[in-house]
């Protein structure tokens, strides 16, 4: 048996050059300027740069907005379809799922096209829209999956002792959906927020998202800066992952 | 009544979500160039596509064909690269497994500007010119890890004696491997494969980082250009519909894989 562990080795190996050593270099790149000496110029120059900051904070903003709608549309969707009661075919369930295999760029151009036929001005209203459409499938989805392996007694049991139906979601079946919450917000907040591309489709060049302007810093040559600038964007990471509990598999396993 | 207002609901929030998507199909059967407007029923855009005459010259041929080869060669060499390693990180103990299931998970948590803008400054590092190569190590990097999702609950489910069997009844561990592990694993494989392939299709960012200034584009770089000149090529109507079409069915066949293999477990 202990012959076969050894075939983990290659593959961490790789992670370690594909993985590790990307994540390293962020931050290598970021504390140097561009001879290569150490500075702290480029982190201290985003808390200076007003540009920099306001994008920031109206990414923050979108992404929260984005996330609270998705919550709130998407938490009844994920229980309708995981009730066997309200919801029998399993082909709603693919529907809701299938837009998150076509590629985000198709799907927000579609959008970007349909608003523009029909009208519509593009700015913020369209942006939250098209950022909705785009992630919902994302917050759907785990929520379902947590919903469809709660164990229903624990529900049935609360109903039995008098509890109303609003208690009951409330005091069990919400607490006991949590980890499918959390994981939720965790695929949709941080990918608003680095999103790229899409929110100019979606705002014809009116709003930059934080994604936009690393990558017009990485792609003007300004590495060192757009490391910055992905760094920062990775301590955001960091933080929302250790707020929302992390580790998935161990919040998982808490549920049963 | 609940059940009515809940199925409401459902299919209200399902014709939202596909508007723009049926908008576009429905317009991918017309000639007309500016979306939008109805000029008649045509097959015309599907004709350009497979006879290459799209204005935008061989341009978009060649994108979907990059994208296709880089897909395929990712999907191939992430499957069999995550399956070895699943097979591994499932026969390790203790911290030694934690430690590179966290690695694993990592590509996942990360956004793709970030995975895009690391390998960017990877490949930098190295001196290694950017181009195919860089973008199919990229896309293997971020394939990998749901091969080894996919193929590790059935390491779970196989019974850990039967490759045990197979060594003492006198296979060799190449047979064994060929003859008793792999068909055991092989559902675990397949959607693995199919997971990782759509992922390297769908990818935009990491590709936009990754590729160099060879002038490589994929399907995804190329529509993103062609947005950015203003509207889009009309022939990526019948595209995005064909390819929406093909990712649905691909999509079922995973899922009626997955309800028989429950079914039979039953």
């Amino acid at each position: 048996m202990s012959k076969r562990s050894n075939w983990a080795i290659p593959y961490f190996i790789f992670l370690v050059f594909f993985v590790v050593l990307p994540l390293v270099l962020i931050v290598v790149y970021s504390l140097q300027d561009g001879n290569g000496g150490f500075t702290m110029s480029n982190i201290t120059r985003f808390f200076t740069d007003s540009d920099a900051l306001n994008t920031f904070a109206v990414s923050i903003e979108v992404a929260v907005e984005n996330t609270l709608i998705c919550l709130l549309l998407g938490y009844p969707a994920a229980y309708i379809l995981a009730d066997k009661n309200l919801n029998k075919s399993a082909v709603t369930v693919i529907l809701f799922i299938l837009p998150m295999w076509i590629n985000a760029l198709m799907r927000t151009l579609a959008t970007a096209e349909l608003f523009n036929v029909l009208g519509f001005t593009l700015g913020k209203g369209t942006l939250l829209f098209g950022m909705v459409y785009d992630y919902l499938p994302f917050m759907i989805y785990p929520i379902y999956n947590v919903l469809l392996k709660m164990d229903n007694s624990y529900a049935e049991a609360a109903a039995d002792l008098g509890a109303t139906p609003t208690q009951v979601f409330r005091k069990v079946t919400l607490p006991l959906s949590m980890p499918g919450i959390s994981s939720g917000i965790l695929m949709v907040f941080m990918p608003t927020v680095s999103t790229f591309a899409i929110s100019e489709f979606l705002t014809n060049n009116k709003i930059k998202l934080f994604g936009t302007i690393i990558q017009e810093n990485i792609n003007s040559s300004m590495w060192n800066y757009g490391a910055a600038l992905a760094l920062i964007m990775l301590v955001i990471i960091g933080l929302t992952t250790v707020l929302l509990g992390g580790d998935e598999r161990e919040v998982e396993g808490g549920t049963i | 009544m609940k059940k009515y207002f809940a199925q409401a609901y459902i299919w209200l929030l399902l014709v939202i979500l596909y508007a723009p998507i049926f908008f576009i199909a429905i317009f991918s059967f017309t000639e007309a160039r500016t979306l939008g407007n109805w000029t008649g029923f045509s097959f015309e855009l599907y004709k350009n596509i497979f006879s290459g005459g799209v204005n935008g010259g061989a341009g978009l041929m060649a994108a979907i064909k990059n994208t296709l080869i880089i897909a395929v060669i990712a999907a191939a060499v992430s499957t069999l690269l995550g399956t070895v390693s699943a097979i591994g990180i499932y026969n390790l103990k203790g911290r030694k497994k934690k430690t590179i299931q966290f690695l694993n998970n990592i590509p996942m948590i990360n956004p793709d500007v970030i995975t895009g803008v690391s390998l960017f400054l990877l490949f930098v590092f190295l001196h290694f010119s950017q181009g195919y190569l860089s973008v199919i190590l990229a896309h293997i990097s971020f394939c990998t890890p749901y091969v080894v999702l996919s193929v590790m609950p059935k390491l779970g489910q196989m019974n850990p004696n039967i490759y045990e069997a197979a060594l003492d009844l006198g296979a060799t561990p190449g047979q064994a491997l060929r003859k008793v592990l792999i068909p055991q694993l092989r559902p675990g494989m397949v959607s693995g494969f199919i997971l990782a392939f759509t992922m390297s299709l769908d990818d935009f960012a990491v590709t936009f980082f990754t590729r160099g200034t060879i002038g490589l584009e994929t399907l995804s770089t190329y529509i993103y250009a062609d947005a950015r000149k203003g509207g889009l090529t009309p022939e990526l109507r019948p595209l995005m519909t064909l390819i929406f079409t093909i990712i649905l069915v691909l999509l079922i066949i995973m899922n009626v894989r997955q309800a028989r293999t429950e079914k039979v477990k039953r």
